[in-house]
Formats: C-alpha cells, structure tokens, sequence
C-alpha cells in the first residue's frame, strides 16, 4: 500500500498548482492523471489569451500548462499518469484506483484534493426534437478530434451556446476552412467572455441569434440542416421566426458541469447551486481532510483563477496531512438578490487570512451597488459600473472582520438591467 | 445453399436464427443495417409483459405468457440482465378500477399467475413517489424487464458460436425462386441461396413478403417516444408502471430499466415509414403523462430522448406462420408489443412446428446455448480483475469515465459474435458512451480503437454504418 501526505486526483491546471504548493509546505504527494499526459484541457486548447492575470502575458493552453508540467517537474512529486480513480473513501482517506501496469490498486492519503475538473453539458439532456443523426457533438469533443487527432468534424456547422468553447470553436472550425452559419443562444445574453464574442465571432463576421435555440435536427445518417428559431421569455419557441440552416454539423456549448460523481459516490456534501462541493475559505469540503479546488468545485471563466484557487486549497491540504485537523467554527454565505452562488459557502472564523467571496450575478446589470451584509447589517458596500452571468464577480472581506462575524454572509447586487 | 435464412437483425429473427442453430442446419441472419438490434428491437421499452393484456385465445395472449415463463433461464444462459421487477397497472378514476378487474380475469385466463388487486395504501407502500390521485393497481409480479438490444445481440452472438452466418448490410431488394430453391438479392448485387426463407423484418415484413409474392397483410409503423433519466434517478421507481388501459390504447409507462435507469414512455402516433425523429410534442406528451402517473418526476436527470417504430399489422395479432401463396416463406409479421417477451416461445414454436414441417430436423450435438457474459469484467472479483490486467494490461484502462468501461472490453465487443463495428455497437454491447456525458469524452477514443481493431483509416469510423461518418477529413 502506497502511503501520501496529499493525494490530488485529476492533472490538470487546478491538481498541478495544488500539488506544487502541497509539496512546497512539506507534503509528500501523488497527483493521478487519467490521460497520458498532465495538463488536463488545456492540451487541446491551443488558442491564446490564458495567463493575462497571472503572467501578464497570452498563453495557449500547452503553454500555460507547461508552467506548472515543469514546475512539478522539478520536484520530487509523484505522477501516475493513464490511471483512474474509481472510488474514495473520505473517512479512512484511501483511495482506489486502476491502470495497465498495477491493476487495481489501493493509495492511502491524510488529505485527499479533489481536482477532477468538469464536463459539458450533453445534447442528450436538452430533449431537441428530430433525428439522431451522426454530426451533433460537443464543442469539446470537435475541439479534441480538431486540435488532438487532426481530424476535422465537418465543414458546415451551426453552433447551440455561446459558451466559450462553442465560440473558441467557431473561430477554430472557420480557420479550419468549415463555415459557421450560426451560432444560437437561448439566452438574451452569452455565457461566454466578451473578448471571445469579439475576437471569434465579430472578427469572423459569424452571427450570433441571441434568444434563440434549436427546434429541429434533420438528417437520417448525418445530419443535413437544423431550424432555430427564437424564443420568448420563458424560453419557449415563437412559431414563425423559424430559420433554416443546411449543415453536417452542430456543435452543443450548453454549458459545463463539475465532474463529481466521485464526491457524489464518496458522500460528500455537493453544493445545488455549484454542483461542486461545499467549502470552506480553505477548500476543505464539509468532509473533513477532503479539499476541493478549480472547476470540480465551480466552473470559473479563467484558468488564472483555478490556479489562484488551487494554491489555497493545496496548501491547506498539506496543512491538514502535516498539522491535523482544526475545529470548524463557521458562518454561512448565501446568495442575495440577483446573486446565483457564493462561494465558499463557510466562512471559518478560526483561519486567518482575508476571504475572497467569489459570485456569479443572475442576469447582466450596469451601475451596481454590492452589498455584503452581515446578520441585517451592510458590512461592505461596493460600487461596478457593469455585471454579466458570464463573468465572475469577487468581493474581499478584511481579516480583522472575519473573526467577528455574528451572523450568516450574505452578497446581493442590485442595479440597472442591461 | 443455405437451408434457412432469416431476413430481419432484430429480436425475433435473432431468436429464431439461435433456435435453428440447435439443428444441423445451414443458416444465415441478413440484416440491412451495419448492426443487428437496430430497429424495433433497439428502441422499445424493454418490458416483459405478464401477460393480462392480451385477447383470450390470440397468439399475442399464447406467446407472451409462455415467452415470459421462458425468459428467466433464456435471459441467464445468454448471460443478459433480466429481473423480474413486476408490474403494476395503475387506475386513477372508479372506472379504471372496474377495467383493472377485468384485466385480472382476462390475465388469469390467459393464464398469469398471481395477480392482485391492490388498494392505494398498499400500492403506495410499494410505489412512494406514485401520483397521490391514483386509487389502486392490478399487481403482476411475474411482469419482467430486459435490455432489449443486449438481448437481440446475445442471441445473434450465440447463434453465430453455434455455426450461423451473419450478413449485415445486407438490404434485400429481390426474391425469386421457390421453395427449395430460393435467391435473395441485395440492392448492391449480393446474393444468398436459401430453401426456407424466415421473415423477421419488422416494419419492412411486408416490403419482404411482397418481394416473395405473398400480398396479404399489410405493416404500418407506429412511432414512440421515450425519455431517459439518469441512473441516479433508480430507485424512482422500482415496478413497471401502466396506466389502466383505455380504447385510447395502453399510454406510457414508467419503469426502470435493467441497467438503473429510468424510462418513460412510448407515445404511440402512426407513420409512414421507419421514421425516428423525436417532436417537442411527443416529447412534451411522454412528460405529461409521466407526471401525471408520478409526483416529482426529475426530468431534470434526462439524459437523452428516442424515437423508435413498431411494426403493427392489420390482423391486430401476431402472424407467425408459413404463407399460403408462397410455400417455404415464413412470416412472424407484426409482432408488436408483447413481441420482445414472446420471442423464446415464438422462436421455438416457427422451428419446432412450421420449419420442422418442410425440413427434417436433425439435433447439432455441439450446440452451446451458453453466451459468455460480455459485461463480465465488473463482476470479477478484484484479484480475478488484477489477474485478467496482468494478462491483458488493455483491461486497466478506463475509456468511458461516466460507465467506467475499460479498453478491453471495448475490444472484447469488437472481436465478439455480432462483432461491433462502429460507435453505436460498441455503445450498446459496452455501455461505452451511454453515461451522462453520452460520449463526449470518449468517443474520440473508442472510434480510434475501432480503427485499429478494424485495421481501417480513423474517417471511415461511422456512427451507425452507412452515411453516419464521424469525421470528413484531416485539418490543415
């Protein structure tokens, strides 16, 4: 039986950063890569623009990846790459995992990180009526067969959400040589970054069909055209603004979900609004010794802030494995008016340190007041001039107010409606 | 020469393909599609019905009860998933409770066994999510459920151990000849000789027959819809929801299926042709309905929707008999529902009676009727796991994550009778790509391994054979 101070399951941007901090505080640790290779998506995200906050430079993903790839490198941290985990058990910390060369086999760990990352959102599960033809794929899936395989899907694609990879994916399949006759939205608004709505569909002169979706999918093999059509507020089709596209190809970007069904399995508190664990300040989950941290907590818009994210919950981690366990005493936060989470979800007042409240705003508004109150009382009152759903909203609470919080946090938001 | 061919890939054909393999008798399957399993026998409900349903005295009432009574050992000697879970027909007005009574005494003529009529209270103790209008049940515990597919390709694969043909993509566009001498033609020039000709072709039965000569029924297709809830939705449910049948027809059900997820479904709206094409009103009708028969329905859990075509003829029963115009053509023709329950008693009936009565048949001493459990891996042990890694180190490496389904039994699946050659038949031999990612992560990978395995270049992967191609070239 393997013995670790920090076991971080899943390679990727949020398990490396983890593990090069969990190491740097002394920790003994194994990070368990399901691929071949560390690096998680990003290996197949080879567009630019990762990094902006963090190195004050724009990096493709391999680029950004290989930063923490050799970071890990040069230290003594163990790898095992092409292994799955397959269960945890978060009381006695062990877990079990399979790979060619050891079968199954059993790591037992004083802290376990939790760093699986996400996945999209599938067709499946949005009941569009018509054919079932071969075509519709996620726009991860093309961006994998695209970027990794050097195959291209199709060369006449109509795109359902405006998430980021759908537009990253819209770009990529244009230079590809595909065309991009739409790409439709049901929202009246993009999910995905400003910067990517301008510099790949803008640039590209691809139109974007805000309050619109797919209705029908034609096609008996593979797919031959798709109808949008818009939608009214309750998201349900209006007859007679339909519109017809011929296409072998749609893309889904409806949106991406937390890959937790090994939280799930190991019964660890999920949060409803995230679909990620409930954490503390630390990314300690609610079980005791499991930390969480990047897109398997929630999705952020920016790897620079899974990074960010990371760091705490790795050294926490190894704090935990090195130190042991700390008594919990906590408040709770909760999403206010026009807020749809916070997180973390506890504040514990026995940890040091400032709390970077991170929430997403439920629809976008301009001159906004932030209001975070403590109990009944407005503790801290901050002015933006623009919020959007798509974009990541933070508010900072001062150490010296931490620990004496006497009531739940809440964040609202109120403003003006775009 | 063959002495038999079946034409028609799906569970009844498949059945009755395995039944002939008992006999020393050359036979083949062919099937138009790159798969069996791919057309009513893909997309049904996969009930195995108790038998109440059906007319006193009709072959549908005859087959069912004896399919159903067949199935436990059938399902287990092809190493299939069967549990019998039961099945409640429920009513929700003072009429539906007199119907219930009616179908009591018309499932014991036929011949089922322990029925019951159940009150609310009991039924609720069974059922706690079910709607808190309903008023009582007929309960039949012999009600069962299957994977449909997963059936039809064990006994394709078992027949195909035991020395059958299998020709897929085989779309026959030409009988001639006659009995003892048969030629069946494909569109694109193949050619099979048979003496029996075996009918099984579902919604295209009559296309077959009329190709033969015989003209006298007709097939029209009914269209249904389903939904699928994720596996973490399994305990919904646990019995085979009905709701009491009315002149409208028997209405969708709620059920689990044997791999823990829940289905709803089918609507029943009569088409054309093979169409299956899901709407947003069969869709919204199969949603209404569900909730009408239970509280809190997740549908937030769906995982996909379907659409499949039942044949259904105008005889309103089963044909399974030899045609009166054209001798040595056997039709099993609008073998709708309960057809997946009577497929062992119909396959035994058209061997034992109908082809027995043209051809001599003589015992094939080697015949095995045991299929190899091809799901075999997650009921190792973990030693007899890491024994099987050590040996085949393919066996430790997850391809499907959601499914957990390793490298090695996707190449099991491709190298196994009815091999799997493209990326549905891998899916539904494996479960690879079935999860709640539906195959997001995986596919790339499982059309690679298919490439390989098939020794054939990554583009000419398909989905579903023909057309259905993955990918239309390189990048730049």
């Amino acid at each position: 039986m393997k013995n670790y101070d920090v076991v971080i399951i899943g390679g990727g941007p949020a398990g490396l950063a983890a593990g090069i901090k969990a190491y740097d505080y002394g920790a003994k640790v194994l990070i368990i890569e399901r691929e071949e290779i560390t690096g998680g998506i990003l290996n197949q995200c080879i567009h630019n623009g990762f990094g902006l906050t963090r190195f004050k430079e724009s990096l493709s993903g391999p680029e950004y990846a290989s930063r923490f790839i050799e970071q890990v490198a040069k230290r003594d941290i163990d790898v095992l790459t092409e292994t799955t985990v397959l269960s945890i058990d978060k009381n006695n910390k062990t877990v079990t995992a399979i790979n060619s060369k050891e079968g199954i086999f059993e790591v037992n760990a004083k802290a376990i990180v939790l760093a699986m990352g996400c996945r999209e959102r599938s067709k499946g599960a949005l009941n569009i009526a018509g054919s079932r033809p071969s075509g519709l794929y996620s726009a991860g899936t093309a961006q994998k067969y695209v970027n990794i395989k050097g195959y291209l899907p199709g060369k006449e694609v109509v795109i359902l959400g405006s998430g980021d990879i759908g537009l990253i994916m819209a770009r990529r399949m244009t230079l590809e040589g595909a065309t991009v006759k739409a790409v439709c939205e049901i929202m009246p608004y993009s999910s995905g970054l400003k910067r990517n709505i301008v510099q790949c569909l803008d640039d590209f002169g691809i139109p974007l069909y805000l309050s619109h979706t797919i209705v029908d999918i034609e096609g008996k093999d593979r797919v031959t055209a798709v109808t949008i059509c818009q939608v009214d507020q309750n998201k349900k089709p209006i007859k007679g603004t339909e519109k017809r596209f011929e296409c072998d190809t749609v893309l889904f970007s409806v949106g991406l979900i937390p890959e937790n069904e090994l939280a799930k399995d190991a019964g660890i508190e999920l949060n409803r609004l995230t679909k990620g664990a409930t954490v503390y300040q630390n990314r300690e989950t609610t079980s005791s010794g499991i930390f969480a941290c990047g897109n398997v907590l929630h999705v952020h818009d920016l790897v620079d802030f899974v990074s960010e994210e990371a760091e705490i919950a790795g050294i926490s981690a190894a704090q935990y494995a090195l130190n042991g366990a700390k008594e919990h005493d906590s408040v709770d936060c909760i999403a206010g008016d026009n807020v749809s989470y916070v997180l973390p979800q506890k504040i514990d007042k026995n940890l040091s340190g400032a709390v970077k409240l991170f929430f997403r705003v439920r629809k976008s508004l301009n001159n906004c007041k932030v209001k975070v109150c403590v109990g009944d009382k407005t503790v801290i009152e901050t002015k933006k001039r623009v919020v959007r759903p798509g974009e990541m909203e933070h508010v900072l609470i001062a150490e010296d107010k931490i620990k004496s919080l006497d009531g739940n946090v809440t964040v609202s938001i109120e403003g003006c409606e775009l | 020469m063959y002495d038999v061919v079946v034409v028609g890939g799906g569970i009844i054909g498949g059945a009755i393909l395995r039944e002939l393999t008992r006999y020393r008798l050359k036979v083949c399957l062919i099937e138009k599609q790159s798969d069996v399993a791919m057309g009513q026998s893909r997309a049904n409900s996969g009930i195995v019905h108790a038998g109440f349903d059906a007319p006193v005295g009709s072959l549908k009432a005859k087959f069912n009860v004896l399919g159903n009574a067949m199935m436990e050992n059938y399902a287990k000697e092809l190493s299939v998933k069967f549990k019998r879970n039961g099945s409640l027909v429920v009513a929700f007005s003072a009429e539906d409770m007199v119907t219930l009574s009616e179908l009591k005494a018309r499932g014991e003529e036929n011949g089922v066994t322990d029925l019951k009529i159940l009150d609310a209270d009991s039924l609720f103790e069974l059922e706690p999510n079910i709607s808190k209008n309903a008023l009582g049940a007929l309960y039949a515990p012999t009600g069962g459920i299957v994977c449909p597919y997963k059936l039809t390709v064990a006994v394709v694969g078992n027949a195909m151990d035991n020395g059958a043909d299998l020709y897929t993509n085989f779309e026959v566009s030409s009988i001639s000849g006659k009995f003892g001498d048969f030629t069946i033609s494909s569109q694109d020039g193949q050619n099979v000789k048979t003496k029996i000709i075996i009918n099984c072709a579902g919604i295209g039965c009559q296309k077959i027959a009329n190709l033969a000569g015989d003209y006298s029924f007709t097939i029209g297709g009914r269209k249904g819809e389903y939904i699928l809830l994720d596996r973490e939705c399994e305990n919904f449910v646990k019995q085979t929801l009905f709701f009491t049948p009315s002149k409208k027809g028997k209405g969708i059900l709620v059920s689990p299926t044997v791999d823990g997820n829940i289905i709803l479904g089918p609507t029943a709206k009569e088409v054309d042709d093979a169409n299956v094409l899901t709407s947003e009103e069969g869709l919204k009708e199969v949603q209404e309905k569900a909730s009408k028969m239970c509280e809190n329905v997740p549908f937030g859990q769906t995982i996909t929707s379907f659409a499949g075509t039942r044949a259904f003829c105008d005889r309103h029963d089963f044909i399974i008999e030899e045609s009166k115009s054209v001798s040595g053509l056997i039709n099993c023709a609008g073998i709708e529902s309960p057809g997946l329950t009577s497929a062992p008693a119909i396959a035994k009936f058209v061997v034992e009676k109908l082809v027995s009565s043209r051809i001599d048949l003589r015992f094939n001493t080697s015949f095995n009727g045991h299929r190899e459990p091809t799901d075999f891996f997650n009921s190792l042990s973990i030693e007899q796991k890491n024994q099987l890694i050590k040996e085949k180190p393919e066996y430790g490496k997850i391809v499907c994550r959601c499914e957990k389904i390793t490298e090695g039994e996707i190449i099991h699946a491709i190298k196994t009778n009815p091999p799997a050659t493209d990326i549905d038949a891998v899916k539904r031999r494996t479960r690879a790509g079935m999860g709640r990612c539906q195959g997001g992560f995986c596919q790339p990978q499982v059309a690679e391994i298919i490439a390989r395995e098939l020794g054939i270049p990554l583009e000419k992967v398909t989905k579903f054979g023909k057309g259905s191609y993955l990918l239309r070239g390189k990048t730049k």
